[in-house]
């Protein structure tokens, strides 16, 4: 199925599955799938796909139930929130359960993200399993939006408001793109009930992007810690670099899931509102602004991003339509890292230098979610200015040079040699500890 | 589960009773936490505070005069409410019980009771027929107002007769039409 040699799948004549193989290769992928060949190094950072897989599943899950519940309309949306909140059984935990989810969700993908970035999972061949996870970020980032929206509250309000006003910052067609989006000259029922049309379908597209984000991921494989491939000459070699996926990377991946639920779980049950914003609580009202809004912190960074251009760009682009080109911009330089970074190594754990730029790159990104969070006055302007400045040029300018100036430490020549010059100690120290033992009665 | 023969790359032997309990614990918790995450979901579809908040309705039936007929919303469902004459009594006094199609009261508020003036009538003068107005073939609502053959209730749908005591005498109809849960309270009907 894949470029790793694996067992063919071969079902016992007679047999039921057999049966079903012979009309339907299910039985065969769901083998593939359950002894996948991963490489046997893998640490905690490669936990947050399953995690990820697990969260879109709950958000699905909660968000069909609560569909069941929730009434769009602009006299309707806000009060159907608090008939989920009060009336509904267990609604107040389908609903803490969805919008935490979201929350998690986020901080499962910026973790799953920077992994990528870390261990060069972006590198050939696994452009397009990158290039395809950009794509479900934003469309993720599309359906948070929206989902937002949906309460109707003044952040809701505002927010449709402001972010599809962006839109209107496009030459030309801007404005008419806007009244298109908001279906009329105001955010009103119609904006509203596209939204939730909307924030209902592009889960749907997000699990089938996955499936292509999985697929891609099963013909080229894993990346690892020291970004050494798989040896695929024979299944023979596979095996001394990898592990069947069951139950190795299932048990580690359950615990993983089980310490992220356990924090999921205490924002759910005992700070269910300490990520959202309380002026949310209060009905939309197209007649007044809140004093201060801010989008959900997961959308801070790129916000940042937004409000840092407050400039006209080159003479030409007015700073409305820079701020804008800057966001999305900054989400769709990732999609080009494959062929920004100039370097052969795939992990940053052989790039000494490399390596120091890439912790600016994971500061840089706190710093511009700090500073998407305040007031745009005082010293945050420019602390939002040139943080988007680096976030850029880490792209455009490290990413290139470090990659032709840099000398990469020596590499491990397989990922059977890194495990046994990691492990082996371990190993001796268990057989003379058991020697021991084993030795004790004799004496 | 664990096999006596199970040894590690080193020899040595697994603890059989030691892997079999984690296995349980391990399966027992993991169907406890499915089976809690599961029951919200299940349970969010059931009836909400919201609904359950329609299930008692306060009718105030002073107004009605004997030989009138009033009908009221119950659970997005009609009423018949109807203060008997003493005519009216007396023609359904005449039925012998054991003629009818459907002999029993089909009033919860006196269980495993005959269909007879006293068991199907409410309130303190025992004056008051109270049915629930949905036919007990398909589910139409019944005409009223001395309808039909028995001078009760005639469902048009498919041509089931009930009597003025919303007993099924003809038609493809098998029950009563029945009482609901209700009680009488000087000039108060409270149904549920």
């Amino acid at each position: 199925m894949g470029t790793i040699p694996q067992e063919h799948y071969e079902p016992k004549e007679g047999t039921t599955s057999k049966w079903i193989n012979d009309r339907l290769p299910i039985m065969g992928m769901l083998d593939h799938l359950q002894k996948f060949p991963t490489p046997k190094n893998l640490n905690y950072a490669y936990v947050f796909g399953g995690i990820l897989v697990l969260f879109l599943v709950i958000q699905i899950i909660t968000g069909i139930a609560l569909a069941m519940h929730y009434r769009v309309g602009e006299t309707a949306s806000f009060a159907s929130v608090e008939h989920i909140m009060r009336d509904v059984n267990y609604g107040w935990l389908l609903r803490y359960a969805h919008a935490n989810g979201a929350s998690f969700f986020f901080i499962a993908v910026y973790a799953h993200i920077f992994r990528g970035l870390y261990y060069g999972s972006y590198k050939a061949p696994r452009e397009i399993l990158w290039i395809i996870g950009v794509l479900i970020f934003v469309v993720m980032m599309a359906t948070a939006f929206m989902g937002y929206v949906l309460p109707w509250g003044q952040m809701s309000f505002w927010g449709a408001k402001v972010i599809t006003s962006l839109f209107g910052a496009i030459p030309l067609v801007g404005e008419s793109l806007k009244v298109w989006l908001w279906g009329g000259p105001f955010v009103g029922e119609a904006t509203l009930n596209r939204m939730f049309s909307l924030h209902y379908l592009l889960p749907f597209v997000i699990a089938g992007l996955t499936v292509l984000h999985i697929w891609a991921l099963h013909h080229v494989g894993n990346t690892n810690p020291t970004g050494v491939e798989v040896r695929k000459d024979s299944i023979e070699t596979v095996k001394k670099d990898t592990v069947p996926f069951t139950p190795f990377y299932v048990t580690k991946d359950l615990f993983a899931i089980l310490v992220f639920l356990i924090a999921f779980a205490f924002f759910v049950y005992f700070a269910p509102n300490y990520l959202g914003h309380p002026d949310n609580y209060i009905e939309a009202n197209p007649l007044a602004t809140p004093a201060h809004i801010v989008p959900e912190w997961y959308f801070l960074p790129f916000y940042a991003v937004l409000r840092a251009i407050t400039f006209d760009f080159l003479w030409i682009i007015p700073a409305k339509l820079g701020g804008v080109i800057a966001m999305f911009g900054a989400i769709a330089i990732l999609a080009f890292a494959p062929w920004l970074d100039t370097s052969n190594v795939r992990s940053t754990t052989y790039r000494p230098i490399y390596r120091w730029w890439f912790l600016v790159l994971v500061i840089d990104f706190f710093v511009l979610m700090w500073a998407g969070g305040q007031p745009a006055e005082g010293i945050v302007p420019l602390v939002s200015l040139l943080a988007t400045i680096y976030w850029f040029a880490h792209f455009l300018i490290v990413l290139p040079v470090v990659g032709l100036i840099e000398k990469p430490l020596p590499r491990p020549e397989s990922i059977e040699q890194a495990f046994k010059d990691k492990h082996d100690d371990d190993y001796d120290a268990n057989r003379s500890q058991s020697a021991g033992v084993a030795a004790q009665p004799a004496e | 589960m664990a096999h006596k023969d199970d040894k590690d790359a080193d020899g040595h032997v697994a603890d059989e009773d030691r892997r079999d309990i984690l296995f349980l614990a391990t399966g027992a918790t993991a169907a406890i936490g499915v089976a809690s995450a599961v029951w919200p979901l299940i349970d969010q579809m059931n009836a909400s505070a919201s609904v359950l908040a329609l299930s008692t309705l306060e009718v105030d039936v002073s107004a009605l005069e004997p030989g009138q007929e009033m009908k009221v919303s119950f659970l997005k469902a009609p009423v018949f409410i109807r203060r008997m004459t003493e005519e009216d009594i007396a023609e359904a006094q005449k039925e012998d019980i054991g003629d009818l199609p459907d002999p029993d009261a089909r009033n919860p508020n006196m269980p495993d009771t005959e269909a007879t003036v006293d068991s199907r009538l409410l309130g303190e003068n025992k004056d008051l027929i109270v049915l629930s107005g949905v036919c007990t073939h398909l589910g139409c609502v019944p005409l009223g107002d001395g309808a039909g053959d028995f001078h009760g209730w005639f469902c048009p749908c498919h041509g089931s007769h009930y009597d003025n005591l919303g007993r099924i005498r003809q038609g493809p109809a098998p029950e009563n039409l029945p009482i609901p849960v209700a009680s009488v309270d000087g000039d108060i009907l409270k149904l549920g």
